[in-house]
């Protein structure tokens, strides 16, 4: 009997999981549905939180054309926004994976199955089978380096995971639309059992083993194994939206674990003053102005000018593109709009383009909408928690703005230009 | 005249050559998009993107998959050698768990990107590959012991069963 079994994965008999079948892949695929649906509309909404059709310098995918056709005007509040939408982005991208894997193995006789094609309309499947097969790797590969800090991936992380993005995404509506009906009838099935589908339906999916080994694990026992996995993902990565205890929780993923240092200034950090190339010289009293430039003037501004000027506090938290994030901090500085009055907008405060001291990465300039500027929570911050801002963490000033990517809040800021953005 | 009424055949012959049009119009949309946005994923260094997106495919499909699938055939043929195929469950999933926590954060557990985060985040990147090992060996450790308590057990019932 042993020399008739089969050795090629073409044959069904190659196959010998009893756990494959179309329940176990409907269960799956329905889960990665609604995640991968949330997933999307998340990372497209971190795509419109950078404001990318307000300035170049904001817009990492300048050739976009169409598929920037529902950006707008991000909003300020509520101003735990974008650490919402950006932590269960990355956070639920982690708990699918998984999901996804699980998935996969679960079709993999489908690879090899003979004939290759069977029609047009077959062939035309499996090539965006590819497309979707490649592209989510593609994207859970991505995000899961770039948040990481392991930039191996060939050419700049935006452009990347956001065109990336819409190749999958057109391959995943077409796979939704001519699979979700027969995955919604499966899993229902499971529920009913009046309407088993019988030995015949199926052996014609393909994916049931037709000499299965004795099983080790039941279906459902296999499907709890996934969520585990994912449960333990989750718990090992989501205390990084939280500051204290919590973070300890997040034991293997970046910026998990310990805060960098104790004290007033010692929550976590994007890009040390060392890696952006600041020079002490250069953010002394003596030597650091901010030029604030507008209708009115030029306007050069000392350390000590700026504590002159009306100080407020906001308390708002630093949420990164990498899916950390921290509690609120409770900022000390001078409103945005304030210096755009100084710079000659008295009524409604105008964009403004941000330069900072900083000699590399992609956000060493940045700039803020209207809307964001008016709001009376966006301070150019001098201080943090009661204490001066420590080097890290943008001495001399920095900007912080409610509900904004943590890069737009440019730090070491050395000029301000009001207006002339539109 | 030849009144003999041939029988039809079941679909045209055409129709099972292209499948459903409806099914075409869906993927040839799907396509236009995907081209639309391929083009520009592509604009750069599009061989390594190509490469990087058709690889990751290629590489899950006949590398990843089949290597933790052999090693999982392995392990439930070696516990069945020793009579004991019901114990799989106990090795597969810490391994199953432990191996996910490696492939995810492979890049801080093998020190890889130790000296950029230690310069750009201003954390220690000491202590990932020591976590892991820890939650492995608690992983490891707490299947042994559900197993320790299945077949303490399943001992006292025989016993108990023995009894009477």
């Amino acid at each position: 009997m042993r020399d008739l079994a089969p050795r090629l994965p073409s044959s069904p008999g190659f196959w010998r999981s009893p756990l494959r079948g179309p329940r176990f892949t409907s269960v799956l695929g329905l889960v990665l549905l609604a995640g991968i649906t949330v997933l999307f509309v998340t990372g497209l909404l971190s795509y419109a939180a950078y404001n990318p059709g307000l300035s170049p310098v904001n817009d990492k995918t300048p050739d976009k054309g169409l598929l920037g056709f529902y950006l707008f005007s991000w909003p300020t509040d509520p101003p735990w926004l974008y650490r919402l939408t950006q932590g269960v982005h990355v956070t639920l991208g982690l708990a699918l994976v998984p999901v996804l894997l699980a998935k996969l193995w679960s079709v993999v006789p489908r690879l090899f199955t003979l004939p290759p094609v069977r029609s047009l309309a077959h062939g035309l499947e499996r090539v965006s089978l590819l497309l979707l097969v490649g592209g989510a790797l593609f994207e859970f590969v991505t995000g899961v380096l770039n948040v990481q800090l392991d930039y191996v991936f060939p050419g700049s992380f935006y452009p990347l995971h956001f065109y990336g993005a819409w190749v999958f995404f057109a391959a995943f509506v077409a796979h939704a639309v001519l699979k979700a009906p027969a995955a919604v009838r499966n899993v229902r099935s499971m529920r009913d059992a009046r309407r088993r589908p019988d030995a015949a339906d199926r052996a014609a999916d393909g994916l049931v083993a037709p000499a299965p080994d004795a099983p080790t694990v039941s279906r459902r026992g296999a499907l709890w194994t996934v969520g585990g996995g994912s449960l333990l993902l989750l718990g090992t990565s989501a205390g990084r939206s939280f500051d204290g205890p919590l973070r300890a929780t997040a034991l293997l993923a970046p910026h998990g674990g310990a805060e960098p240092g104790g004290g007033p200034n010692g929550f976590q950090i994007n890009k040390t003053a060392a890696y952006a190339g600041i020079d002490a010289a250069e953010t002394s009293e003596e030597a650091w102005r901010l030029v604030v430039v507008g209708p009115a003037g030029t306007v050069r501004l000392a350390r000590a000018d700026l504590l002159r000027l009306p100080q407020h506090s906001a308390a708002l938290p630093i949420a990164c593109v990498e899916g950390w994030s921290t509690s609120d901090q409770s900022w000390r500085g001078v409103r945005l709009r304030d210096l755009a009055a100084l710079a000659g907008f008295d009524g409604a405060p105008p964009d403004v383009f941000v330069e900072s001291l900083q000699r590399r990465g992609a956000f060493r300039h940045g700039a803020l909408r209207a809307n964001q500027v008016a709001d009376p929570r966006s301070l150019l911050a001098l201080s943090v928690n009661g204490r001066t801002l420590s080097p890290d963490h943008g001495h001399p000033a920095r900007i912080i703005v409610p509900a904004a990517p943590g890069v737009l809040n440019t730090k070491w800021v050395a000029r301000m230009t009001f207006g002339g953005l539109g | 005249m030849n009144l003999v009424r041939r029988p039809r055949p079941p679909r045209p012959p055409l129709r099972s050559l292209t499948g459903s049009p409806a099914q075409i119009l869906l993927l040839c949309c799907s396509f236009a998009l995907a081209g639309y946005a391929g083009v520009r994923l592509l604009d750069g260094d599009w061989w390594g993107v190509a490469l990087w997106f058709v690889g990751a495919a290629l590489l899950h499909d006949l590398v990843l998959l089949p290597l933790y699938a052999l090693a999982d055939r392995a392990a439930v043929r070696g516990l069945g050698a020793v009579g004991r195929r019901e114990w799989a469950l106990y090795v597969r999933v810490p391994a199953a768990f432990s191996g996910l926590l490696l492939l995810v954060w492979f890049p801080l557990i093998s020190g890889r990107v130790d000296e950029r985060y230690r310069s750009v985040a201003g954390l220690s990147p000491d202590g990932f590959l020591t976590r892991w090992l820890l939650i492995t060996a608690v992983l490891f450790g707490g299947s042994a012991l559900l197993l320790a308590l299945r077949v303490l057990r399943s001992a006292t019932k025989r016993r108990s069963s023995d009894v009477h």
